[in-house]
């Protein structure tokens, strides 16, 4: 039997296409994914994520114990409510899951962890705290429900349906979230848009879903999330990295806190590593198909695999994230296996867009391929 | 389902409609796209190829995933609809409208082998 949030009579009552995600029943799209895709980069879309797990962390030793189990420092969350993304790994350097972390002072933070390895991370924290003898309080927050809104206008209409919200939330800096009452509203996403992830009791999940949509924020499915966390240049856990996959090898490095002296689980072992993978992204050139993972890529260095690909609705062409050989780099052209065939794809740095705007030069790609 | 009763259908979601000419027009049924989601990319067959029922002839990605399409009939490919390589989002928007190529079959009565509309009904939903 999946599970289900606390929307979804309300997401197959507006016609959604459900699926299987992580366990979850979960909304693909309403229709049309391309449609809701657009939405959210030109105006504002709504997302149901409450198959994510947020976990609070709190007592006297939650700041120590923290630093010791993720691999950002959680030391860097000097004001309240400030977020920060980290990668939280076993001691061979794999990445046990990736996470958002608030904190709220020194004893006091929320973990925000994905759904399918909720189980798996809340077993290897009680464990790290066991060994360590940390006194913190693990505790799982179930009947949180989580909706995103994301889009340019995304803020403003959330303000129309929650007038009340406003005060608190219009001079919240991106990656800074606050509390209104019971509601946790952080200027966060995983879209590469402006918005807010709004955190609230799941009694009043529908109440709210419904405001937001009478605001003209329109519904969007997990299809649309991932083809623009895609175009946003952000990873996928299970897909761009897992517990066999280095966060040096997944383009992660700039999540890694190595400043000397600090200890956390995995540092000795990516310390050992030798040369990481190039991690970048691909642009399919001359169309011909749809890049997808775990497609095999051919470059004048060796092979390497894409993680993460499907088609671009804002570059109107396919778009992929790829690890390939130490030393491809933006501009180089490859060639990846779809289907029967070779295709020419370019490397580009990611992201493909950001707030609307097409970062990779299209018109440059098509006179140097054609 | 959307199945209009002129045409005749495969087990694979194809449509086949006969032209005047003595041609088939094939494309892939509502319920097809429907299942598929946004299609994103058509690549239908080349004309003048010799293709056997049943067979592999070319493919339909959608942003979930990619699916062959498949000759209903044994004959020659006569044609193949440009059209789509740019809008690939009208099979989206009218599954029946948007034919994907043109076959000329060796044999014409084979078409009236294929399934009919409640034939097709039938093995879709089962």
């Amino acid at each position: 039997m999946p599970k289900m949030t606390p929307l979804n009579a309300t997401h197959r009552a507006s016609g959604a296409r459900m699926v299987d995600f992580g366990g979850w029943d979960m909304p693909l799209h309403y229709g049309s994914q391309v449609d809701e895709h657009h939405a959210v980069r030109q105006d504002a879309g709504l997302f149901d994520v409450s198959h994510m797990r947020a976990v609070d962390i709190e007592g006297p030793g939650a700041r120590a114990f923290l630093r010791q189990a993720i691999a950002n420092d959680v030391d860097k969350l000097k004001t309240p409510g400030r977020a920060l993304y980290s990668c939280m790994l076993d001691e061979a350097g794999g990445v046990i899951d990736d996470l958002i972390v608030y904190g709220f002072g020194p004893a006091r933070y929320r973990v925000v962890v994905n759904a399918g390895t909720a189980d798996k991370d809340l077993a290897w924290l009680e464990r790290l705290r066991e060994q360590g003898r940390h006194d913190v309080r693990i505790t799982q927050r179930p009947e949180l429900a989580m909706l995103a809104v994301q889009g340019p206008n995304a803020r403003e209409r959330a303000w129309q349906a929650f007038p009340q919200w406003r005060a608190q939330t219009q001079s919240l800096a991106p990656f800074h979230a606050a509390e209104v009452g019971d509601t946790l509203i952080a200027r966060t996403g995983y879209t590469g848009e402006d918005g807010f992830e709004i955190t609230l009791p799941a009694a009043r999940a529908v109440e709210a879903w419904n405001a937001l949509v009478a605001a003209g924020i329109k519904p969007c499915g997990l299809g649309a999330r991932d083809t623009l966390r895609l175009e946003a240049g952000m990873n996928l856990y299970g897909q761009d990295m897992d517990e066999k996959v280095s966060p040096l090898d997944a383009g992660l490095a700039w999540t890694l806190d190595m400043k000397p002296g600090r200890d956390f689980i995995g540092r000795p072992a990516l310390e050992r590593q030798r040369e990481p993978r190039a991690f970048a992204g691909l642009v399919l050139t001359r169309g011909g198909g749809v890049l997808r993972a775990h497609q095999k890529v051919e470059t004048d260095r060796g092979e390497g695999e894409i993680t993460s690909g499907g088609f671009s609705p804002s570059l109107g062409r396919s778009i992929a994230f790829a690890r390939l050989p130490p030393g491809v780099v933006p501009g180089d052209l490859v060639r990846v296996h779809v289907r029967d065939r070779l295709l020419a794809a370019r490397v580009v740095k990611l992201p493909f867009v950001r707030q609307g705007r097409v970062l990779i030069n299209l018109e440059d790609e098509e006179r140097q391929t054609t | 389902m959307k199945l209009p009763a002129d045409l005749r259908y495969t087990a694979s979601h194809e449509w086949v409609r006969r032209e005047g000419d003595g041609t088939f027009s094939v494309g892939i049924t509502d319920h097809a796209q429907e299942q598929l989601g946004d299609i994103v990319f058509v690549e239908p067959p080349k004309p003048g190829r010799r293709v056997k029922a049943g067979e592999t002839v070319g493919v339909v990605e959608s942003v979930k995933a990619a699916s062959d399409i498949y000759a209903p009939l044994s004959g020659e490919i006569v044609q193949a609809n440009g059209d789509l390589a740019g809008s690939p989002e009208k099979v989206n928007e009218d599954a029946f409208g948007a034919w994907m190529y043109r076959i000329k079959p060796d044999n014409a009565a084979d078409a009236d082998k294929l399934l009919d509309a409640a034939g097709y009904e039938k093995a879709a939903s089962a």
